[in-house]
């Protein structure tokens, strides 16, 4: 098991959301989980390393995914990105694989810079999260409460891989941060 | 061409040396680095497992990457030029990181730019492509200065379950007449995955 709390410890709300979201990706018949680490995607790499059907893969840099899931579509599976919002800066150029070659495109963004931020550096970027993935025709959805965060990701992941759409899940640093930012 | 300051002395031809590599494909699937790589490989044979990138720069290797851990019964190879490849010299370590068994590089190293002017890259100025491979746990790393060298390259990348291996093939700095593979991505896709028995979305 992964999780090695006590029996009678209350489950961390990031691992909650977390699982749920996980469960939400099977059920998308997802493949490939890509990921630069974040803190507020722990757990879902924790997981995805942990599940058989998932070949999870760490990248030196953000846009290495958007490659990695092209390739990953050619050969006839499905994926998704996990990244912070620094990273989608990184992005912007190899995004537009996405529309020049019209494959299913999911990232789930864990957001810094927006809440409660200490760290200063993290601003510039994470005030334009959004608006850069937008810039190249990603659309960015955003969760505030953990209790959506699954519902969401089946929603986008549907649109994403029925409906022709490229899409990015901003998981908000109001959500994440409750556990992760205090020191 | 004016002259351009390089100690290179390689003397293959591109052309040659791709039509050497995939004169034996087999079941091979290919991505080529965009700009004279994609036209080489066009040269050689258009083929509906070829991925022909036209741009997102340093991308090949990561979806030769993808393309591989998605397909591992199917042999995958790279190619792509040393430009190409230093744009996303981080992803040798991705995908030495991750070891597909059925993953192939070859790079096309002229030591230049050939797309913009044929600038000199960081190849012509001693920064070692394959040792960087062979740094990144890399199951075989080789430079090639010899046309007889190409084709058992061409056969050791057939192998599923070798881990990833890298070539640096010292070629000439020329600019053989262009021959263009549709540049329509949305084609180039649906036909690779049709190819594969995949639909088109």
């Amino acid at each position: 098991m992964l999780d090695d709390k006590q029996p009678d410890a209350l489950p961390d709300p990031l691992d909650v959301w977390s699982d749920e979201v996980f469960d939400v990706l099977l059920a998308a018949d997802i493949k490939h989980v890509v990921y630069v680490p974040d803190s507020g995607h722990a757990r879902l790499i924790e997981r995805a390393i942990a599940e058989p059907s998932i070949k999870a893969t760490v990248l030196t840099t953000e846009e290495e995914g958007i490659g990695v899931l092209l390739g990953a579509w050619l050969g006839g599976e499905r994926g998704v990105l996990l990244m912070q919002s620094s990273g989608a800066g990184n992005c912007t150029n190899t995004l537009s694989l996405v529309q020049s070659c019209r494959f299913p495109f999911l990232t789930l963004v864990t957001m810094r810079g927006e809440w409660a931020e200490f760290n200063g550096w993290q601003t510039p970027m994470g005030k334009v999260t959004g608006q850069s993935l937008e810039l190249m025709d990603v659309k960015a959805y955003r969760v505030e409460q953990s209790e959506e965060a699954a519902e969401v990701v089946s929603a986008v992941a549907e649109s994403v891989f029925c409906g022709d759409l490229a899409a990015a899940v901003l998981l908000s640093q109001r959500m994440i941060g409750k556990k992760e930012w205090a020191k | 061409m004016g002259e351009v300051n390089s100690k290179s002395t390689a003397q293959l031809e591109r052309r040659a040396v791709v039509s050497e590599l995939l004169k034996d494909r087999g079941d091979l699937l290919l991505v080529t680095g965009l700009g004279s790589p994609s036209y080489d490989a066009m040269a050689a044979g258009d083929n509906p497992a070829n991925f022909y990138l036209w741009g997102a720069m340093g991308s090949s290797v990561t979806i030769g990457l993808g393309l591989a851990l998605a397909q591992p019964d199917r042999p995958v190879m790279v190619l792509t030029g040393d430009g190409e490849l230093l744009m996303g010299l981080g992803a040798l370590a991705t995908a030495g990181a991750k070891q597909p068994g059925n993953l192939s590089i070859a790079v096309l190293d002229n030591e230049r730019y050939g797309e913009t002017g044929m600038q000199l890259t960081h190849s012509a100025q001693g920064v070692d492509l394959a040792g960087v491979a062979a740094a990144c746990n890399f199951s075989h790393t080789e430079v090639i200065r010899d046309l007889n060298d190409v084709a058992p390259f061409g056969q050791r990348a057939q192998a599923t379950d070798f881990g990833v291996r890298l070539a640096q093939i010292k070629i000439k700095a020329e600019s053989p007449e262009k021959v263009l593979p549709s540049r329509d991505g949305v084609f180039i896709t649906t036909r690779f995955r049709a190819n594969l028995g995949f639909a088109t979305l």
